[in-house]
């Protein structure tokens, strides 16, 4: 007995929510379970480099995305596909430095922020949506790439716009190892 | 315009929507981390009757508990890793409640209300009705999915079974969170013989 399943539209934007809602819970218990925000947000960015570390993988197999020759381009992919993707947004890229390889995502919108209007009271320091820094970390390793993430603007902290800072990192030298024989 | 994508959902058991993926892998990784902070739960627990449940008493995190705490301390981890995540839950069942649509407020019966959170909250978070309601009519409501999300991609049959039950401990919650806002004092426990089928009780509390 199948009946049809439609999806009604408020049906999607729970399905939202639930997200957003789930992180803000999340992230009050954190608040709870920690005093310090730099704990909070080592915590949050952790979990969110789990996530990414199996997000990469669902990422590929719903992009047809091909092989990827600069950080320039990686970084459009994780703005106009990833985020898109996941987060129904498209945040714009900008290149901080002549090597290329320092990054900036601004985000004019922010999913994860809907419901929350400041931050709490003495927490200045919180990055609220640390867990998008590890996600980016965490997808960005599994595809053989370091990278520091961080969050270089905070509208929750009062700046103009929320901008996340990725930083490609250079590939350590391998070394080689002589096999005695 | 959407990106191209390879995964668009194919219906009831197809792929899931890429952005209701998010809430899985959260889920999944607030389960591990979550779990983590408490030591492994205690031997002699059945595993078909294993719920998860609210304790009356909450110990506050195990490191400040005082030396020789012992086999307490563990029941006591055990029960509050899944009473944060029931609680997380619940938090998120009582704002999802509140953004349903308006008629929904309007169902005086209780079954009605069950019947609600059968179709339409199971359609809105998982995108599938729960597969069967049944009753006592006397307050117990017992509701089955026989393939729930959070226990699909772990395992099928009888592996895994210890695991299941922090995979269901957010849905108690939720469930209890928004029958809440709904007017409904519950309480709301879990319980799996074989994954990924399990059954939410739901017993409605009389003030």
């Amino acid at each position: 007995m199948s009946r049809p399943t439609h999806r009604r539209p408020e049906y999607r934007k729970i399905n939202k929510d639930l997200f957003v809602l789930t992180y803000g819970a999340l992230v009050a218990q954190l608040c709870k379970d920690y005093e310090k925000d730099e704990d909070v947000n080592k915590y949050l960015d952790k979990m969110g480099y789990g996530i990414g570390t199996r997000l990469v993988e669902d990422f590929l197999a719903r992009s047809c995305v091909g092989r990827c020759h600069s950080y320039s381009e990686i970084t459009d992919i994780i703005a106009q596909v990833a985020f898109k993707m996941y987060l129904g947004i498209t945040p714009s890229v900008t290149c901080n430095n002549s090597s290329r390889n320092e990054f900036s995502l601004i985000l004019d919108k922010n999913p994860l922020v809907e419901f929350v209007e400041e931050l709490p009271a003495g927490r200045s320091s919180l990055c609220y949506c640390n867990l998008l820094c590890g996600i980016i970390r965490g997808a960005l390793e599994m595809v053989h790439l370091a990278a520091d993430v961080t969050f270089l603007q905070d509208r929750l902290k009062g700046d103009s716009v929320t901008e996340i800072g990725i930083t490609f990192l250079k590939k350590p030298e391998e070394k080689k190892y002589r096999r005695k024989k | 315009m959407r990106a191209r994508s390879a995964g668009r959902s194919l219906g009831a058991g197809g792929r899931r929507m890429a952005d209701a993926v998010l809430f899985e892998f959260l889920h999944t990784e607030m389960v591990a981390e979550l779990w983590a902070h408490d030591p492994d739960p205690g031997p002699g627990v059945h595993r078909e009757q294993r719920h998860t449940r609210v304790p009356t008493a909450t110990c506050s995190a195990s490191a400040s508990c005082p030396p020789g705490c012992g086999a307490l301390c563990v029941r006591k981890g055990q029960n509050m890793s899944l009473s944060v995540l029931e609680g997380m839950g619940f938090r998120v069942g009582q704002a999802l409640g509140e953004r349903l649509s308006r008629e929904t407020l309007a169902y005086r019966e209780e079954l009605d209300i069950l019947k609600f959170l059968c179709k339409d909250l199971w359609m809105a978070v998982f995108q599938k009705q729960m597969d069967s309601l049944r009753t006592n009519h006397q307050g117990t409501y017992v509701l089955q999915d026989n393939s729930f999300p959070l226990l699909i991609r772990m395992a099928s049959g009888l592996q895994y079974l210890e695991e299941a039950p922090k995979f269901l401990a957010f849905t108690c919650g939720l469930l209890r969170g928004t029958l809440c806002t709904l007017g409904v004092k519950s309480l709301v426990t879990a319980s799996v013989a074989a994954l990924p089928a399990c059954k939410f009780q739901v017993v409605i509390q009389k003030s």
